[in-house]
């Protein structure tokens, strides 16, 4: 308290004297000072968060395509209806987002609670273990999709050279229309499934013994103490990596862009929303419609969060 | 780049277009006073010749040069953002004409140079070749200077060729049975390769479409990418990648997938710009460095038409305030000294002065010189359709190409092409 007494001092001892500029400061700032306090955050808000946000709103309403210096004409809701009427490009990237990140999730979850299960328990060479496991966490997204994009490469890739030895024809993977988000997704599972290894086994390590111990005096297999006690304690730690890492799944773009490029490919074959509205903004200019299809996308994002927000709730109840 | 980036990008775009517009003065006045020229380039053998030169020019201008290099599609993503939102962080700037050209003239960003490119007859703007000068002036204004050409060769493998007895073929036919009797002999080799991806081999194919009669849209601009030559077209290109390319062919492939098989061996024909060639004879990065040979692009039924375009051009940003200096960079940038020395290090140049000279074409192999030079008399003057929005189009045109590649009706998916991309250029014109 005395730091924030000390301004208050100031004027006093300046009483009969017109106050100095630093004493206006002093009391000015006081006065203020919970809105000081709270100005950087607010401030790194506004700006990086509020504004856009704002802005592509705004956007979305305009017909701003070429330049968004350009003059724009306030079109209402029409590109909300072209991008909902849109069968050709938005629906399948909606159905290839909710996918993408559907599947990955599914297999990402059931892996790492398997991971984290036999990590649980102290071994020797714990530590190197885990090291191991997440490594292909602490690479960038980008270099993961190059590195890929070479190990699967159709005519010159590992990949196949592998299966080759064992006698299986050469496959498509990325360059196949209907094996390429398979691919995409076996990437995503590849570099993501050591995430939910660490927060499910941050979850195990805090479950008390307990329980388990009990059931095991009552003579329960190991199947039903899985299922029965440690599943559903760990519930509300599960959901909470569904929750992190399912946002994250729906805004993938690096390693889709890194390997299929503008336009997720010739067909379309990975094109998620990012990558649409990428291509929309980046390539076509039509920066309206691109606002719209954000704005969409944020909305989905928004209300599968709250989806989740809720089963967590209702779980921890 | 994830959805936070790409709001971070607008907020960037919007602030800067908002308030730092205002401010733009004092930025370009500092520019002045310390004369520093902001040069953005792109990855290229170009470049990198500058780059070495750039102390030469810093000594003799006095100015000082700031350079930001940055790749193909980084470049753009670049030019988007900050162009978008008037900065005048740039002052020089690496463009693709026929790409971006029409876009970028259309929003403002480019500043008239019409004025400059005539005041120095010693640098001479006379000695251009037409058609790159054509590209690089936007309704009668001169708004970029060329840097860099090409034309579409036949790569080929000449010990490939000689093992089969074959001769380099000359006709569109010729080049079919050759591939297809390579293919034959060994099935590991491929018999031709070129992109095969649905926006990246637009440009290759087109000089397949103006060797069969056909191009993307007639005088008065309407599209004809479902005549019956842009069909036969679109079939035989396709088809030369689909029966006689490599197994498992990617249809995403742009030219460094596509010259990384050649360059490994794996095929005997390929065609693609010439002004990279250097990918193919530098025996660091190919494995066929000693047996590869070049050729004019084989004749169709309407003769041997490859494109003949100035793929990158110099440009100054019209928000820069530093403009004059901006022009004294391009000015010995793109000197008669400059282009020659560039053309030596393996970049066609579009000064004709530099081509008569014998020593601008002394570094090359003796047949791609005379490929270029054929291809320089027949060439057509653009690669892609002409028109603003150059991605969609590219897209649009591209879907035959792919559709044919993996076997599809090239004929049905040419009309519904047809369709889309008149619609496309309607919407264009309104």
């Amino acid at each position: 308290m005395s730091v924030m007494n000390a301004p208050r001092s100031a004027p006093a001892r300046s009483a009969g004297r017109p106050p100095s500029m630093r004493g206006n400061f002093s009391n000015w700032s006081n006065r203020h000072r919970k809105w000081l306090f709270a100005a950087p955050a607010m401030i790194f808000v506004g700006v990086l968060i509020v504004f856009p946000l704002a802005w592509t709103l705004y956007l979305s309403l305009t017909d701003s395509q070429g330049s968004v210096r350009a003059a724009t004409e306030f079109i209402g809701l029409q590109n909300y209806l072209t991008v909902l009427s849109d069968t050709e490009r938005f629906w399948p990237a909606v159905g290839r987002t909710l996918s993408f990140t559907g599947v990955a999730l599914v297999c990402e979850v059931v892996l790492g609670m398997g991971i984290a299960l036999l990590l649980w328990r102290p071994f020797r060479g714990e530590k190197w273990v885990r090291v191991a496991i997440l490594l292909p966490l602490v690479a960038t997204p980008v270099a993961v999709g190059m590195m890929w994009r070479l190990i699967f490469d159709p005519n010159i890739g590992f990949a196949n050279q592998l299966l080759g030895m064992i006698g299986i024809p050469a496959q498509p993977w990325l360059s196949g229309q209907d094996t390429a988000l398979g691919t995409t997704i076996f990437m995503d599972v590849w570099q993501w499934t050591p995430m939910v290894v660490l927060i499910l086994l941050a979850g195990l390590t805090s479950l008390s013994d307990e329980p388990d111990e009990a059931a095991r005096v009552d003579g329960a297999s190991a199947f039903q103490r899985f299922f029965y006690i440690t599943l559903p304690l760990m519930m509300p730690t599960v959901i909470v990596a569904i929750l992190l890492r399912g946002i994250d799944a729906l805004k993938t773009f690096d390693i889709l862009y890194a390997t299929k490029g503008k336009g997720g490919g010739s067909f379309h074959e990975v094109e998620t929303l990012n990558v649409y509205a990428y291509g929309l903004s980046f390539d076509y200019n039509q920066y309206g419609l691109s606002s719209a299809v954000l704005i969409l996308f944020f909305m989905i994002i928004i209300g599968t969060m709250w989806l989740l927000t809720m089963r967590k709730k209702a779980v921890s109840k | 780049m994830k959805r936070r980036s790409i709001v971070k990008y607008a907020a960037v775009a919007a602030a800067l277009s908002l308030g730092l517009t205002a401010c733009s003065g004092s930025g370009s006045e500092d520019a002045k006073e310390s004369g520093t020229v902001r040069v953005t380039l792109a990855n290229h053998v170009w470049t990198e010749g500058i780059k070495a030169a750039i102390p030469e020019f810093e000594q003799s201008s006095g100015l000082k040069v700031e350079l930001t290099q940055l790749g193909e599609d980084q470049l753009s993503d670049q030019y988007n953002v900050k162009l978008n939102a008037g900065s005048d962080e740039i002052d020089v700037m690496m463009y693709r004409p026929l790409q971006e050209g029409k876009a970028f003239a259309k929003n403002g960003y480019l500043a008239d140079l019409t004025g400059k490119v005539s005041s120095d007859a010693a640098w001479d703007w006379k000695d251009y070749q037409e058609g790159p000068v054509k590209a690089t002036t936007v309704d009668g204004k001169v708004v970029g200077v060329p840097i860099i050409t090409e034309r579409e060769v036949l790569y080929y493998r000449k010990d490939l060729l000689q093992a089969a007895g074959l001769q380099v073929p000359k006709t569109m036919e010729e080049l079919e049975a050759a591939a297809k009797a390579i293919k034959a002999s060994s099935p590991d080799t491929a018999g031709f390769v070129a992109r095969t991806g649905k926006s990246a081999a637009v440009t290759q194919f087109s000089s397949f479409l103006y060797s069969f009669g056909g191009d993307f849209t007639d005088a008065s601009g309407k599209s004809t990418v479902n005549s019956a030559a842009a069909k036969e077209a679109y079939a035989f290109y396709g088809g030369l990648i689909r029966n006689y390319g490599p197994a498992n062919v990617s249809t995403d492939m742009s030219w460094p997938e596509a010259m990384a098989i050649f360059t490994q061996g794996k095929a005997a024909f390929y065609t693609e710009a010439d002004s990279l060639y250097k990918n193919a004879t530098d025996p660091a990065k190919s494995k066929v460095a000693d047996t590869v040979g070049f050729a004019a692009l084989p004749a169709g039924p309407a003769g041997s038409k490859p494109y003949n375009i100035p793929s990158w051009g110099l440009a100054v940003n019209e928000a820069s305030g530093n403009q004059d200096n901006a022009w004294k960079f391009i000015q010995w940038a793109t000197s008669k000294d400059r282009t020659l020395a560039a053309q030596k290090a393996g970049v066609p140049g579009p000064r004709a002065s530099v081509w008569a000279n014998s020593e601008g074409t002394s570094t090359y192999p003796k047949d791609l010189a005379e490929a270029i030079a054929v291809s320089a008399k027949n060439g057509v003057g653009h690669d892609r359709p002409e028109v603003v929005t150059v991605g969609k189009a590219r897209e649009i045109v591209g879907e035959p190409i792919v559709a044919s590649i993996t076997g599809g009706d090239a004929s049905a998916a040419a009309d519904s092409a047809h369709q889309a991309f008149q619609q496309f250029l309607d919407n264009e014109k309104k």
